[in-house]
């Protein structure tokens, strides 16, 4: 069953410049001089790290363990030594972290045993599938990290009806996904009857985005081999994909205020990325080890979709994308709306990590700040149907209770209110403001 | 090389929207409605326009290098208010009145409360509403003959309208504009195509204009004829006096109108009935002017009250009734 969608509150459209990197097919990137594993890159608590330096380690072996049901395991990406175990630079987290250094010896020898679990899904469980997805350390591919096996182990009160496949890819410039979709739509369908039986979910819907014609139809026929499965196709604009609204726009069900999640009304929902990693961890045994990363945007030579070992260089990728086209203005980890910008190219990929946009200098200008004329663009764009000029001035003038009293704390820093303003005000960076003092101040009473 | 890259936070794209942008667009759409007050009332006219926007533009830069703040007239907000005002003002006015008027609309209504974005009334209106109590003679009389440019100090024909409920002008007259009135009111035809431009290029709400002319035409019909109901004439109630202009340029006002779709719907319904109730049973025979500057005040209070629904509200409202799932 197909159906078409083109309801959506709010939202922007912006330029989706895929047209760059979506021609081209996915190629292994390589393995660099060195690889950087930080023990967080998912929500939750750190893995805690099982290696020492001078350890020599292999591909797929395990390096560090999750700590609790909410954290990831971490494998070595390819085989050679532990150079040191320190802190380096995350670049999401902005901080100094704590990462496994490993300098490959470029043999990209398997640890022993790494072999299929299975070839069919009838001769695994439920709970074997979980197991698998924890073991191979997979999280959610999509940007949030969120750990896969804790989203398929649902709190036994919650009732789940339908598993949303999330293919739309709504950022602009990233084709990740859209490769993955087309190249291994088998793979994906096969990791999306996973992720359903694991949480004991009956109704599949794959959502895309009508941007990726030749996507659609690659899943439209790996899905035609399976039962409860249905394909919903949505217009193109930005966050289409972000889970509320996916959810919204394709059941009509609206997820509560945080902190609520899709899964209180009944619904999961993971990216293409996420099914098609555990397909591999069931198919061939290999944990989250490397990723597709599309390495793109006006200020590289050659845009490109890699497949990345995790902790590759973002300087390593660039290179291999035929390196910058004239003089390099920002260089973004993730997409142009949400994504963040590096100071330095010194930082390594992450699992989360879906792709390098680098922007020319005359791309990358910083516009002047005018005071807001409440002409209330960002009302009409804000897919929650938060009113950001008011959050933003409240934030600006330190009325925190105000700015919550507005619902702050709904953001989910989409960054259409930003990308509309024609005052170019940093409305995203001032809500954000906002919902870090108000967190800390919930913290501060509690 | 790393430390010359841009780390600004997200969103990295943004759209080509500016406000130098959109006040150029409001510029644009008032060309057509000058254009045709100067070929309607003449070299007078013409002159009116260029001492407001002289004096407007002259005023903001002239304050803000006083008070040491930058100098923003390429921001095209000043020239808005020159020319808004010139268009609602009567074609004979000495020229010391838009010179005045337009300063009195930048430096007071404007930059004292803190310049774009931070006033509360609407500025060419406001300094309208200040020129009319401080020289009413030359507000409501130095009126121009279209076409034949001689002077005139007859009343306007809404004056009549509003008392009998019927007018002498033909439609065709009404559309272009071939009557007494305001530099910018009375060719319809010229707001129109402003009006449109400024719908087409997203600038303003529909709602706003809509809310106004309807809620105007509706009431005329129903109670513009004295003494019978539902016998008033629409058309020549929004076609006559300054409702046209004041619907597509002045009620959609950014700074001084809600900000909510709803909101802005409010806006022009208000407008509508405050100007009827003006006309019809009020002292003065236009109320456009007070009717918008009176929501302008209201303005804070409907975007306090007229607010967006949020996304998940629905289990919110559940949770209050002591439902939920």
């Amino acid at each position: 069953m197909i159906t078409i969608i083109k309801k959506m509150i709010g939202g922007v459209p912006v330029p989706d410049k895929k047209e760059l990197s979506e021609k081209a097919p996915v190629e292994f990137a390589g393995i660099p001089d060195e690889l950087v594993l930080f023990m967080s890159h998912h929500i939750g608590a750190p893995a805690v790290p099982l290696v020492k330096p001078k350890d020599t380690v292999k591909r797929g072996q395990l390096i560090a363990e999750p700590q609790g049901l909410v954290s990831a395991a971490l494998h070595a990406p390819t085989s050679g030594v532990v150079k040191a175990i320190e802190p380096r630079f995350h670049p999401v987290l902005a901080c100094m972290s704590e990462a496994i250094v490993i300098k490959p010896d470029g043999k990209h020898e398997p640890v022993e045993g790494l072999a299929p679990k299975a070839s069919h899904l009838d001769s695994l469980s439920a709970e074997q599938i979980r197991a698998i997805a924890r073991e191979a350390g997979i999280v959610g591919l999509g940007g949030a990290c969120f750990p896969t096996s804790a989203k398929i182990t649902p709190p036994e009160d919650k009732h789940l009806d339908t598993y949303l496949l999330n293919g739309s890819e709504c950022e602009p410039y990233l084709t990740a996904d859209h490769r993955v979709m087309l190249e291994e739509a088998e793979k994906v369908i096969f990791g999306f009857k996973a992720l359903m039986k694991a949480s004991g979910v009956s109704r599949g819907i794959v959502c895309i985005e009508d941007n990726k014609p030749d996507a659609i139809e690659a899943m439209k026929q790996a899905m035609s081999g399976y039962d409860g499965l249905e394909l919903a196709v949505l217009t193109t604009r930005y966050p289409r994909g972000g889970e509320k609204q996916l959810t919204q726009a394709v059941l009509g069900r609206e997820v509560p205020p945080p902190p609520g999640l899709p899964y209180d009304v009944g619904v999961l929902v993971s990216n293409v990325g996420t099914a098609y990693a555990l397909a591999e961890a069931i198919l061939t045994g290999l944990p989250l080890v490397e990723r597709v990363v599309t390495v793109t945007g006006e200020g590289v030579a050659k845009p490109s979709n890699f497949k990345a070992l995790i902790g590759t260089p973002v300087s390593y990728l660039i290179e291999k994308a035929g390196g910058f086209a004239g003089t390099p203005g920002k260089v973004i980890m993730g997409g142009p709306m949400m994504g963040c910008a590096l100071k330095s190219l010194d930082v390594p990929v992450l699992k989360g990590t879906t792709g390098i946009l680098v922007l020319t200098k005359e791309q990358a200008v910083q516009e002047p700040i005018l005071p807001c004329i409440k002409c209330g663009k960002c009302i009409d764009a804000c897919p929650l149907g938060l009113q950001p000029l008011w959050i933003s001035a409240y934030a600006e003038r330190g009325f925190i209770e105000e700015a919550e009293s507005f619902r702050a704390m709904d953001c989910m820093e989409c960054g259409c209110c930003a990308y509309i303003c024609p005052a170019k005000r940093p409305l995203v960076q001032l809500i954000k403001m906002a919902k870090a003092e108000i967190s800390s101040r919930r913290k501060a009473r509690r | 090389m790393g430390d010359r890259l841009l780390v600004t936070p997200p969103p990295h794209v943004k759209s080509a929207k500016t406000v130098q942008g959109i006040m150029l667009d409001v510029v644009i759409a008032l060309c057509p409605a000058a254009i045709a007050g100067i070929v309607l009332f003449g070299f007078r006219a013409a002159l009116i326009i260029l001492a407001s926007v002289v004096s407007a533009v002259a005023s903001e830069a002239i304050y803000q290098r006083a008070v040491k703040k930058q100098v923003t007239i390429n921001d095209f907000s000043a020239v808005i208010t020159g020319l808004l005002l010139a268009l609602t003002l009567p074609p004979n006015v000495p020229v010391w009145i838009p010179v005045i008027g337009a300063a009195f609309a930048i430096v007071v209504v404007k930059q004292l409360f803190g310049g774009l974005g931070n006033n509360f009334l609407n500025p060419a209106l406001a300094a309208r509403a200040f020129l009319l109590a401080a020289w009413p003679l030359h507000m409501t009389q130095d009126w121009v003959n279209p076409m034949s440019y001689d002077a005139a100090t007859s009343a306007t024909p809404l004056a009549g309208f509003n008392a009998t409920g019927q007018t002498a002008l033909t439609f065709k007259e009404m559309l272009l504009g071939q009557r007494l009135g305001s530099i910018g009111e009375t060719c319809i035809l010229a707001l129109l195509l402003g009006g449109i431009y400024l719908l087409a290029r997203d600038v303003i709400d529909y709602r706003t204009p809509l809310g106004y002319l309807g809620t105007l035409a509706v009431g005329t019909w129903i109670f513009g004829k004295p003494g019978e109901l539902f016998q008033g004439n629409p058309l020549s109630a929004i076609f006559l006096g300054g409702a046209f202009i004041g619907a597509f340029f002045m009620a959609t006002d950014y700074v001084t109108s809600p900000v909510t779709p709803r909101g802005r719907l409010y806006m022009g319904i208000g407008c509508g009935l405050i100007t009827l109730v003006i006309r019809l049973w009020g002292g003065y025979p236009e109320g456009v002017t007070y009717a918008i500057l009176f929501m302008n005040l209201v303005t804070p209070l409907i975007d306090k009250y007229v607010v967006p629904r949020y996304y998940g509200s629905g289990h919110d409202k559940m949770a209050r009734k002591g439902g939920g799932r």
